[in-house]
C-alpha cells in the first residue's frame, strides 16, 4: 500500500516540476551532463599531465634509464644530488639553472614592454597598419628550428652577415655573439625578441581595442594629457592581460631551449645551456632519466612560487574597497574578441 | 581571465616536467630477451617480409646508400628493404625508444663506439655466428675494427667501413704560398702556416670551439701517446700531460694568429669552402660536398702533431636489433642484407668512406680521394667499447675542450674538471649497465 501511494506521488512531484527552475531530479542530470562535456578534456588531462606528473615522481625516485631491465629505487638521491656541491649533477644543474635566470630576467622586460610600444602604435589609424600588424607578426609562424639556423648564421662571429654589416659601419666586427658572453646573451635575447614578440603585442593589441573608448574622452574632457591617459586610462585597463602576458612570458622564458641548443649549442662551454636544455641532455642523451626528472620538479618549484609572486603583484588591490563592479567590466575575456578589427 | 592564465600558468609550467615522462614510457626488456640468433646459410626462401633499415647517413654518403638498397631489393624477391634515415644526433636518442616499442629498425647501421652502449642496453643481438658464415675473419680487418665490435666477448656488429678525420687544404692557396706538400708533421705544419700568412692569407686555420674539437683533441692525445680512456678504457686521462698538451696546442693555434678566436659552429668549415682559411681538419664523409662545392681541394691525413701517427677514427656496423630477433623470417632476411651489403663494401666507397675489408679496400679506393687515408689505416685509433660513452663525451669532454679553445680558463684546469665529471659518469655507468 505503501509504495502504491509513494510512487504515484513521486511522478506528480516530477511532473508538477517539469518545466519549471531546475530543482532535485535535475540536479541529480545536472550532476552528470557537465562530465560528459568535460570528458574529452578530462581524458587528456589525465592522461598527459596528471598521470605524467604521478610517473615522473615516480621516476624521479629511481635511477631510471628505460632500456635496462633494473631500475633500482634510490629515494630521494637524485634530489639530495642536486643539492649537494660535488654531486654527478649539481654544478651542471646549477648552471643550467643560472642560464635560465639570466636569460629570464633580460627577455621578460624586453618583452613586456616593447610588444607594448608596437601595440600602442598599431591601435593607430594609419595606411598600412593591418601590413604591419601582420609585419611584426610573422616571425612568430616560423618554428624554432627555422629561426635559429636563420640567426645561427647571421651572428657568425667570422663569417656572419651582422658582423660584416657592423664593420662596413665602421663598429666593432668581431664580437663572438654565438661563443662568448654577454655577447651571446644579447644575441639570444635578441632573437627571441624578433621573434615572439609578435604573439604579445597581439594580446595587447586586442586589450587596447576593449578599453572603451569613452573613457578616453572623459579623461581628455577633464584635460588629462597624453601621458595622464595612458597612465591612469590605458595601464588599469590592460591590467588582466598584463597579468596574463606576464605569466607566459615569464613561462615562456624559463622553457627556453630551442635557441641555445641550436643557436649557441651550450656555447661557451656550456654558459648558454639552459635546464630545459641540461634537462634534456640528462635524461635523454645519458639516459639519466631519474636525475632528470628530479631536475623538472626542482625547475617546476621554481616556476610556480614565480607564478605566485606574479599573482600577488598583480592582485587587485583595490577591488575590496571600490569599484567592484567595474572591475569585471575590465576583465571581461578580451582573448575571445580578438577577431575584432 | 584570472582562472584562465592560472590553469595556463600551472599547466605550462609543470609541462616542463613531463617532457622527460612522455619518452620514458617504455616498458624494460626484462633482461630475458631470447638471444639465440639461429643458424645462418646465407639463404633466405621464407615468405616475403619486410625490413625496416635506420640509418643516419644524410650527407654525401646517401645517395650511395639508397643506390646499394635499390640493387638488393631488386636481387631479392621475397625481401623488401625500407630505409628510414635520421640524423646520427637523433638517431641514437629513436632507435632505442624505437626498438622497446616494436616500431624501430629490424637492422640498421650504427657507429663502432655505439655498439657497447646498445649491446649494453639489450637493443642489438649477437652475430657472432654470421660473422662466421660471411667468412669474416679477423686478419680481413685491423685489429682495432675487429676487436671494437665486440662486447663481453660477443660481437655485436658487422663493419662496413672505417672514416677518419682528415687534412683537406686549399690547393690555389698553397700554391700561390708556395707550398708543394701538404704538411705531415709539427714543423711543416707550422711551416705552411706561416707561408700561407705571408702569402696574405691572414688567418689560414681556423681552430673550431665545438665539433669537430673533441676529436682534434682526442686526435693530439692518442699522438702523444696517451689513448684517452687509458689502455683498458676505465678512466678518463684527458687530464694526463698528453691531454693539457693537446688542448694547449689548439689554444696554440689562436693564440699565434693562425685561426681567428671564437669560432662558432661549423664555421671553419663553411670558411674552407668559402676560401677564407686555407687547411681544415674534418671527417672524411665531407668529400662529396667539397666534391660538389668545385673548390680545389686536396686531403691528406691529420699530420703528427705529437710523436707518433694516430688520428681519430670510427667505422659504421651493420647491427640487427632485438625486435627482428623476435621474427625468425625477419632475422634471416636481416642477415642475408647484412652479408650482401658486407660482399657490396667495395661499392660504399663511393660515398667518401673506405671499406673495412681488408680484401677489398685498396681496389676500391683505387683513384679515390680517400685512397691516401685509407692506406694509413694502422694509424687509425677507435674509442674504446664502452657502454654509455658518448654521452660522456657530449656532457664533460667536448664543453671543456670548447672552453680551452676559447681561452676561457687553463687548458689544464678545464680538462681536469672535464677528466672528473667523465670519471663520475663513467661510474655511474658502469653501475647501471653492471660491470
Amino acid at each position: 500500500m505503501a509504495s502504491t501511494v509513494t510512487a504515484p506521488r513521486s511522478d506528480t512531484v516530477s511532473d508538477d516540476r517539469r518545466g519549471g527552475a531546475p530543482r532535485r531530479r535535475d540536479i541529480n542530470s545536472v550532476g552528470f551532463a557537465p562530465w560528459l562535456f568535460l570528458a574529452p578534456y578530462l581524458v587528456l588531462f589525465v592522461a598527459f599531465v596528471l598521470g605524467p606528473i604521478v610517473y615522473g615522481l615516480y621516476i624521479s625516485l629511481h635511477r631510471y634509464d628505460f632500456t635496462l631491465p633494473n631500475k633500482p629505487f634510490v629515494g630521494l638521491e637524485n634530489y639530495t644530488d642536486l643539492f649537494t656541491p660535488g654531486s654527478i649533477t649539481y654544478s651542471s644543474f646549477w648552471q643550467a639553472m643560472r642560464a635560465t635566470g639570466i636569460f629570464t630576467v633580460f627577455s621578460v622586460p624586453l618583452l613586456l614592454v616593447v610588444p607594448l610600444v608596437i601595440a600602442l602604435t598599431m591601435n593607430k589609424k594609419f595606411p598600412g597598419r593591418n601590413l604591419f600588424r601582420a609585419v611584426f607578426f610573422a616571425p612568430y609562424v616560423l618554428g624554432v628550428a627555422v629561426i635559429a639556423i636563420l640567426w645561427r648564421y647571421l651572428l657568425d662571429s667570422n663569417i656572419g652577415l651582422v658582423n660584416y654589416y657592423l664593420g662596413l659601419l665602421g663598429l666593432p666586427d668581431s664580437t663572438a655573439w654565438t661563443t662568448s658572453t654577454p655577447a651571446a646573451w644579447f644575441a639570444l635575447v635578441g632573437v627571441t625578441v624578433w621573434w615572439t614578440l609578435g604573439f604579445n603585442a597581439v594580446i595587447y593589441l586586442a586589450g587596447l581595442q576593449d578599453i572603451p573608448k569613452e573613457l578616453y574622452e572623459a579623461a581628455e574632457m577633464d584635460g588629462a594629457s597624453r601621458w595622464q591617459q595612458f597612465r591612469h586610462v590605458t595601464l588599469p585597463g590592460l591590467m588582466p592581460v598584463l597579468s596574463f602576458v606576464t605569466m607566459t612570458t615569464i613561462i615562456a622564458s624559463a622553457n627556453m631551449f630551442g635557441q641555445s641548443y641550436l643557436i649557441t649549442k651550450g656555447a661557451p662551454g656550456t654558459e648558454t645551456r639552459t635546464a630545459i636544455y641540461q634537462i634534456a641532455e640528462t635524461g635523454l642523451r645519458n639516459y639519466q632519466m631519474g636525475s632528470a626528472a628530479a631536475m623538472s620538479y626542482v625547475l617546476t618549484l621554481f616556476l610556480i612560487l614565480l607564478s605566485l609572486l606574479v599573482f600577488w603583484l598583480f592582485r587587485d588591490r583595490d577591488t575590496p574597497k571600490k569599484q567592484k563592479a567595474e572591475a569585471p567590466l575590465q576583465a571581461a575575456p578580451m582573448m575571445l574578441r580578438q577577431g575584432r578589427g | 581571465m584570472r582562472r584562465i592564465s592560472w590553469t595556463g600558468a600551472l599547466a605550462a609550467g609543470v609541462t616542463s616536467a613531463l617532457v622527460l615522462t612522455g619518452c620514458g614510457g617504455g616498458q624494460g626488456p626484462g633482461g630475458t630477451t631470447n638471444t639465440d640468433t639461429g643458424s645462418f646459410n646465407g639463404k633466405y626462401d621464407g615468405p616475403n617480409v619486410e625490413l625496416a633499415y635506420w640509418n643516419g647517413f644524410t650527407g654525401g654518403d646517401g645517395p650511395f646508400m639508397q643506390k646499394l638498397v635499390d640493387q638488393f631489393n631488386s636481387e631479392h624477391d621475397n625481401i623488401v628493404v625500407k630505409p628510414n634515415t635520421i640524423q646520427w644526433a637523433d638517431f641514437y636518442q629513436r632507435v632505442p625508444a624505437a626498438v622497446q616499442a616494436g616500431q624501430g629498425p629490424d637492422v640498421g647501421v650504427m657507429h663502432l663506439d655505439q655498439l657497447a652502449t646498445h649491446a649494453a642496453r639489450n637493443i642489438i643481438i649477437p652475430l657472432d655466428d654470421l660473422a662466421k658464415e660471411i667468412g669474416l675473419t679477423a686478419d680481413d680487418f685491423t685489429q682495432d675494427i675487429w676487436d671494437a665490435g665486440i662486447y663481453k666477448d660477443k660481437r655485436y656488429g658487422i663493419p662496413l667501413d672505417v672514416h677518419s678525420l682528415a687534412m683537406y687544404y686549399n690547393k690555389d692557396h698553397f700554391q700561390k704560398a708556395g707550398i708543394t706538400d701538404p704538411p705531415t708533421d709539427e714543423k711543416s705544419f707550422k711551416d705552411a702556416l706561416d707561408k700561407l700568412q705571408a702569402a696574405g692569407f691572414k688567418t689560414p686555420f681556423w681552430m673550431p670551439s665545438l665539433w669537430p674539437s673533441h676529436l682534434m683533441f682526442l686526435s693530439l692525445m692518442w699522438q702523444n701517446g696517451q689513448p684517452p680512456y687509458g689502455q683498458d678504457g676505465k678512466e678518463a686521462a684527458y687530464d694526463s700531460d698528453a691531454g693539457v698538451k693537446a688542448l694547449e696546442w689548439q689554444r696554440s693555434m689562436v693564440d699565434n694568429g693562425y685561426s681567428p678566436p671564437n669560432v662558432a659552429i661549423d664555421s671553419q668549415y663553411q670558411a674552407f669552402k668559402n676560401g677564407q682559411n686555407s687547411i681544415t681538419w674534418d671527417g672524411i664523409w665531407q668529400i662529396n660536398d667539397l666534391e660538389a662545392s668545385g673548390l680545389n681541394y686536396g686531403i691528406a691525413p691529420v699530420p703528427t702533431i705529437g710523436d707518433e701517427p694516430a688520428f681519430w677514427a670510427n667505422s659504421h656496423h651493420f647491427f640487427i636489433s632485438t625486435q627482428a630477433a623476435k621474427d625468425k623470417n625477419k632475422l634471416q632476411a636481416s642477415k642475408v642484407f647484412i652479408a650482401w651489403m658486407s660482399e657490396h663494401s667495395a661499392d660504399w666507397a663511393g660515398s667518401g668512406m673506405i671499406p673495412a675489408r681488408k680484401s677489398v679496400r685498396a681496389d676500391a679506393v683505387k683513384g679515390m680521394p680517400q685512397e691516401i687515408i685509407a692506406a694509413q689505416i694502422e694509424n687509425m685509433r677507435f674509442l674504446p667499447p664502452v657502454p654509455g660513452l658518448g654521452g660522456v663525451q657530449a656532457e664533460a669532454l667536448e664543453p671543456q675542450v670548447a672552453n680551452g679553445v676559447l681561452g676561457k680558463g687553463d687548458p689544464a684546469e678545464a680538462l681536469k674538471s672535464a677528466a672528473s665529471k667523465a670519471n663520475q659518469l663513467m661510474q655511474r655507468n658502469r653501475e647501471s649497465f653492471g660491470n
